[in-house]
Protein backbone atom coordinates (compact mmCIF):
# COMPACT_ATOMS: atom_id res chain seq x y z
CA UNK A 1 0.00 0.00 0.00
CA UNK A 2 1.03 3.85 -0.96
CA UNK A 3 1.17 5.50 2.30
CA UNK A 4 3.09 8.54 3.44
CA UNK A 5 6.96 7.86 3.21
CA UNK A 6 6.51 6.83 -0.76
CA UNK A 7 5.25 10.26 -1.65
CA UNK A 8 8.08 12.04 0.77
CA UNK A 9 11.27 9.76 -0.53
CA UNK A 10 9.45 10.63 -4.53
CA UNK A 11 9.52 14.27 -3.33
CA UNK A 12 12.68 14.18 -2.12
CA UNK A 13 14.11 12.58 -5.02
CA UNK A 14 12.50 15.07 -7.78
CA UNK A 15 13.90 18.07 -5.45
CA UNK A 16 17.74 16.57 -5.58
CA UNK A 17 17.10 16.57 -9.53
CA UNK A 18 15.95 20.24 -9.57
CA UNK A 19 19.09 20.56 -6.98
CA UNK A 20 21.84 19.22 -9.15
CA UNK A 21 20.23 21.01 -11.88
CA UNK A 22 20.43 23.93 -10.69
CA UNK A 23 24.18 23.52 -9.73
CA UNK A 24 25.07 22.04 -12.99
CA UNK A 25 23.59 23.95 -15.46
CA UNK A 26 25.13 27.29 -16.56
CA UNK A 27 22.26 28.26 -19.04
CA UNK A 28 20.21 30.70 -17.37
CA UNK A 29 17.00 29.22 -18.90
CA UNK A 30 17.60 25.90 -17.75
CA UNK A 31 18.08 27.08 -14.07
CA UNK A 32 14.79 28.67 -14.30
CA UNK A 33 13.35 25.08 -15.12
CA UNK A 34 15.24 23.40 -12.50
CA UNK A 35 14.00 25.94 -9.83
CA UNK A 36 10.59 24.79 -11.56
CA UNK A 37 11.43 20.93 -10.59
CA UNK A 38 12.16 22.13 -7.46
CA UNK A 39 9.00 23.78 -7.02
CA UNK A 40 6.90 20.73 -8.23
CA UNK A 41 8.65 18.26 -6.02
CA UNK A 42 7.42 20.31 -2.88
CA UNK A 43 4.26 20.68 -3.86
CA UNK A 44 4.13 16.86 -3.88
CA UNK A 45 5.41 16.96 -0.42
CA UNK A 46 2.50 19.72 1.02
CA UNK A 47 -0.19 17.68 -0.52
CA UNK A 48 1.17 14.31 0.61
CA UNK A 49 1.47 15.58 4.09
CA UNK A 50 -1.73 17.08 4.39
CA UNK A 51 -3.74 14.41 3.00
CA UNK A 52 -2.00 12.18 5.85
CA UNK A 53 -3.04 14.46 8.59
CA UNK A 54 -6.72 15.47 7.22
CA UNK A 55 -5.52 19.11 6.97
CA UNK A 56 -5.83 21.46 4.62
CA UNK A 57 -2.97 23.81 5.12
CA UNK A 58 -0.45 21.92 3.15
CA UNK A 59 -2.82 22.73 0.09
CA UNK A 60 -3.40 26.18 0.98
CA UNK A 61 0.32 26.27 0.81
CA UNK A 62 0.88 25.02 -2.45
CA UNK A 63 -1.55 26.86 -3.85
CA UNK A 64 0.57 30.13 -2.65
CA UNK A 65 3.52 28.86 -4.10
CA UNK A 66 1.83 28.12 -7.15
CA UNK A 67 1.48 31.67 -7.21
CA UNK A 68 5.07 32.73 -6.01
CA UNK A 69 5.86 30.12 -9.22
CA UNK A 70 3.89 32.33 -11.74
CA UNK A 71 4.85 36.03 -10.39
CA UNK A 72 8.64 34.45 -10.18
CA UNK A 73 8.44 33.68 -14.05
CA UNK A 74 6.79 36.11 -15.23
CA UNK A 75 9.23 38.82 -13.42
CA UNK A 76 12.22 36.72 -14.69
CA UNK A 77 11.86 35.91 -18.44
CA UNK A 78 11.51 39.99 -18.37
CA UNK A 79 14.98 40.05 -16.62
CA UNK A 80 16.00 37.18 -18.97
CA UNK A 81 14.57 39.11 -22.34
CA UNK A 82 16.64 42.23 -21.01
CA UNK A 83 20.10 40.47 -20.24
CA UNK A 84 19.71 38.96 -23.49
CA UNK A 85 18.90 42.49 -25.08
CA UNK A 86 22.75 43.45 -23.53
CA UNK A 87 24.61 40.47 -23.86
CA UNK A 88 23.37 38.46 -26.43
CA UNK A 89 23.67 35.28 -24.54
CA UNK A 90 21.93 33.77 -21.66
CA UNK A 91 25.34 31.89 -20.28
CA UNK A 92 26.14 32.64 -16.91
CA UNK A 93 30.13 32.61 -17.39
CA UNK A 94 29.29 35.65 -20.33
CA UNK A 95 26.85 37.57 -18.00
CA UNK A 96 28.65 37.92 -14.99
CA UNK A 97 30.61 40.95 -14.41
CA UNK A 98 32.22 40.33 -10.96
CA UNK A 99 35.38 38.88 -10.85
CA UNK A 100 35.83 35.86 -8.19
CA UNK B 1 -3.99 -1.70 -6.21
CA UNK B 2 -5.14 0.93 -8.56
CA UNK B 3 -3.76 3.09 -6.18
CA UNK B 4 -0.25 1.24 -6.52
CA UNK B 5 0.02 0.97 -10.07
CA UNK B 6 -0.71 4.11 -10.59
CA UNK B 7 1.54 6.17 -8.08
CA UNK B 8 4.39 4.06 -9.44
CA UNK B 9 3.86 4.76 -13.16
CA UNK B 10 3.39 8.40 -12.38
CA UNK B 11 6.53 8.36 -10.15
CA UNK B 12 8.58 6.89 -12.73
CA UNK B 13 7.45 9.11 -15.42
CA UNK B 14 7.79 12.52 -13.41
CA UNK B 15 11.73 11.19 -12.26
CA UNK B 16 12.88 10.59 -15.96
CA UNK B 17 11.38 13.40 -17.27
CA UNK B 18 12.52 15.69 -14.65
CA UNK B 19 15.98 13.70 -15.14
CA UNK B 20 15.80 15.50 -19.18
CA UNK B 21 14.82 18.18 -17.94
CA UNK B 22 17.83 18.82 -15.87
CA UNK B 23 20.23 16.85 -17.96
CA UNK B 24 19.38 17.92 -22.09
CA UNK B 25 21.30 20.00 -23.76
CA UNK B 26 18.56 21.44 -25.81
CA UNK B 27 16.06 23.82 -24.49
CA UNK B 28 12.82 22.75 -26.70
CA UNK B 29 13.75 18.88 -25.31
CA UNK B 30 14.01 20.39 -21.65
CA UNK B 31 10.72 22.38 -21.89
CA UNK B 32 8.50 19.49 -23.61
CA UNK B 33 9.88 17.26 -20.96
CA UNK B 34 8.95 19.85 -18.09
CA UNK B 35 5.23 20.35 -19.32
CA UNK B 36 4.98 16.44 -19.59
CA UNK B 37 6.17 16.14 -15.93
CA UNK B 38 4.04 18.71 -14.59
CA UNK B 39 0.76 16.80 -16.36
CA UNK B 40 2.16 13.43 -14.29
CA UNK B 41 2.52 15.57 -11.25
CA UNK B 42 -1.24 16.86 -11.27
CA UNK B 43 -1.75 13.14 -10.99
CA UNK B 44 -0.16 12.82 -7.64
CA UNK B 45 -2.52 15.22 -6.78
CA UNK B 46 -5.40 13.70 -7.99
CA UNK B 47 -4.32 10.57 -6.46
CA UNK B 48 -3.77 12.36 -3.02
CA UNK B 49 -7.70 13.56 -3.09
CA UNK B 50 -6.17 17.54 -3.77
CA UNK B 51 -8.70 17.78 -6.91
CA UNK B 52 -8.66 21.62 -7.13
CA UNK B 53 -5.05 21.65 -6.43
CA UNK B 54 -4.54 19.08 -9.49
CA UNK B 55 -6.89 20.99 -11.61
CA UNK B 56 -4.95 24.71 -10.62
CA UNK B 57 -1.40 22.54 -11.59
CA UNK B 58 -3.03 21.43 -15.18
CA UNK B 59 -4.06 25.14 -15.79
CA UNK B 60 -1.80 27.07 -13.94
CA UNK B 61 1.70 25.32 -14.21
CA UNK B 62 1.04 23.57 -17.56
CA UNK B 63 -1.16 25.88 -19.23
CA UNK B 64 0.20 29.83 -18.20
CA UNK B 65 3.66 29.11 -16.84
CA UNK B 66 4.96 26.42 -20.10
CA UNK B 67 2.97 28.52 -22.42
CA UNK B 68 4.75 32.10 -21.17
CA UNK B 69 8.49 29.98 -21.74
CA UNK B 70 6.92 29.03 -25.28
CA UNK B 71 6.59 32.53 -25.92
CA UNK B 72 9.65 33.81 -23.99
CA UNK B 73 11.75 31.21 -26.32
CA UNK B 74 10.97 32.96 -29.23
CA UNK B 75 13.21 35.84 -28.20
CA UNK B 76 16.72 32.91 -27.87
CA UNK B 77 17.94 31.10 -30.42
CA UNK B 78 15.98 27.16 -29.27
CA UNK B 79 17.33 25.39 -32.25
CA UNK B 80 21.02 25.50 -31.46
CA UNK B 81 22.22 22.87 -29.11
CA UNK B 82 23.74 24.81 -25.96
CA UNK B 83 27.37 24.54 -24.88
CA UNK B 84 28.14 24.82 -21.04
CA UNK B 85 31.40 24.48 -19.47
CA UNK B 86 31.91 22.16 -16.96
CA UNK B 87 34.81 22.76 -14.64
CA UNK B 88 34.79 19.88 -12.77
CA UNK B 89 32.07 17.66 -13.13
CA UNK B 90 32.99 15.10 -10.74
CA UNK B 91 33.32 17.51 -7.60
CA UNK B 92 29.48 18.79 -8.33
CA UNK B 93 28.19 15.45 -8.73
CA UNK B 94 29.62 14.37 -5.35
CA UNK B 95 28.30 17.65 -3.88
CA UNK B 96 25.20 17.14 -5.15
CA UNK B 97 24.82 13.65 -4.50
CA UNK B 98 25.51 14.41 -0.77
CA UNK B 99 23.04 16.80 -0.20
CA UNK B 100 20.45 15.19 -2.27
CA UNK B 101 21.04 12.55 0.40
CA UNK B 102 20.55 15.11 2.98
CA UNK B 103 17.54 15.94 1.58
CA UNK B 104 15.73 12.99 0.79
CA UNK B 105 16.68 12.43 4.94
CA UNK B 106 15.13 15.72 5.43
CA UNK B 107 12.02 15.30 2.97
CA UNK B 108 10.90 12.08 4.68
CA UNK B 109 11.41 13.36 8.35
CA UNK B 110 7.97 13.94 9.15
CA UNK B 111 7.09 9.90 8.63
CA UNK B 112 8.52 9.70 12.63
CA UNK B 113 6.52 12.94 13.66
CA UNK B 114 3.49 11.39 15.31
CA UNK B 115 2.80 14.61 17.71
CA UNK B 116 1.45 16.54 14.87
CA UNK B 117 -2.36 17.25 14.68
CA UNK B 118 -4.50 18.93 12.14
CA UNK B 119 -4.92 22.61 12.80
CA UNK B 120 -7.66 22.96 9.58
CA UNK B 121 -9.57 19.67 9.48
CA UNK B 122 -10.97 18.74 6.28
CA UNK B 123 -14.52 20.17 6.01
CA UNK B 124 -16.66 17.28 6.19
CA UNK B 125 -19.88 16.26 3.55
CA UNK B 126 -18.52 18.73 0.75
CA UNK B 127 -15.97 18.06 -2.02
CA UNK B 128 -12.55 19.01 -2.14
CA UNK B 129 -13.10 22.70 -4.25
CA UNK B 130 -15.87 23.66 -1.72
CA UNK B 131 -13.32 22.77 1.71
CA UNK B 132 -10.30 24.41 0.13
CA UNK B 133 -12.96 27.88 -0.59
CA UNK B 134 -14.38 27.44 2.97
CA UNK B 135 -10.25 27.66 4.43
CA UNK B 136 -8.85 29.48 1.74
CA UNK B 137 -11.42 32.62 2.15
CA UNK B 138 -11.96 32.37 6.16
CA UNK B 139 -8.19 31.53 7.50
CA UNK B 140 -6.29 32.49 4.31
CA UNK B 141 -7.48 35.72 2.59
CA UNK B 142 -5.43 38.21 3.60
CA UNK B 143 -2.21 36.04 1.94
CA UNK B 144 -4.89 35.02 -0.89
CA UNK B 145 -5.35 39.27 -1.04
CA UNK B 146 -1.74 40.01 -1.33
CA UNK B 147 -0.80 37.06 -3.30
CA UNK B 148 -3.35 38.79 -5.96
CA UNK B 149 -1.25 41.93 -5.26
CA UNK B 150 1.66 40.11 -6.13
CA UNK B 151 0.38 38.91 -9.40
CA UNK B 152 -0.43 42.56 -10.42
CA UNK B 153 2.86 43.19 -9.64
CA UNK B 154 4.35 40.96 -11.24
CA UNK B 155 2.25 41.39 -14.21
CA UNK B 156 3.41 44.50 -14.58
CA UNK B 157 7.20 44.03 -14.39
CA UNK B 158 7.07 41.29 -16.56
CA UNK B 159 5.22 44.14 -19.26
CA UNK B 160 7.90 46.92 -18.57
CA UNK B 161 11.02 44.78 -18.37
CA UNK B 162 10.18 42.55 -21.59
CA UNK B 163 8.25 45.88 -23.60
CA UNK B 164 11.15 47.59 -24.32
CA UNK B 165 12.64 47.97 -27.97
CA UNK B 166 10.33 45.29 -29.19
CA UNK B 167 10.74 46.17 -33.01
CA UNK B 168 14.27 45.03 -32.49
CA UNK B 169 14.77 41.98 -34.02
CA UNK B 170 17.33 39.65 -31.52
CA UNK B 171 17.74 36.86 -33.50
CA UNK B 172 18.60 38.52 -37.12
CA UNK B 173 21.12 41.74 -34.93
CA UNK B 174 22.81 38.40 -33.32
CA UNK B 175 26.22 40.79 -33.84
CA UNK B 176 25.24 43.88 -33.62
CA UNK B 177 24.79 45.31 -29.65
CA UNK B 178 21.97 46.94 -28.96
CA UNK B 179 23.59 50.30 -27.03
CA UNK B 180 28.18 49.91 -27.54
CA UNK B 181 30.01 50.96 -24.53
CA UNK B 182 30.34 54.77 -25.01
CA UNK B 183 27.51 55.49 -26.36
CA UNK B 184 26.15 53.86 -22.74
CA UNK B 185 28.95 55.71 -20.77
CA UNK B 186 27.45 58.84 -22.71
CA UNK B 187 24.24 58.13 -21.03
CA UNK B 188 25.46 57.49 -18.12
CA UNK B 189 27.11 60.63 -17.63
CA UNK B 190 24.09 62.69 -19.05
CA UNK B 191 21.66 61.09 -16.55
CA UNK B 192 23.80 61.91 -13.26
Amino acid sequence: MIGISHYLILSGILFSIGFMGVLRRKNLLMLFFATEVMLNAVNIAFAAIGNYYGDLSGQMFAFFVIAVAASEVAVGLGLLIVLYKKHHSLDLDVISSMKG
Amino acid sequence: MYEVIAFYIFAISTTVLFMITAMSKNILYAMTSLAAGMVMISGFFFLLGADFLGVVQLIVYVGAVMALYAFAMMFFDATKDIKEKHNSPALVFLLGGLMALVFVVMFSAPIIGENIQALYPVVEGVGNAQAVGIVLFTKYLVPFEVAAIMLLVAMIAGIILAGKKMDFSLTTNEELPLVDKESEDEILKESR
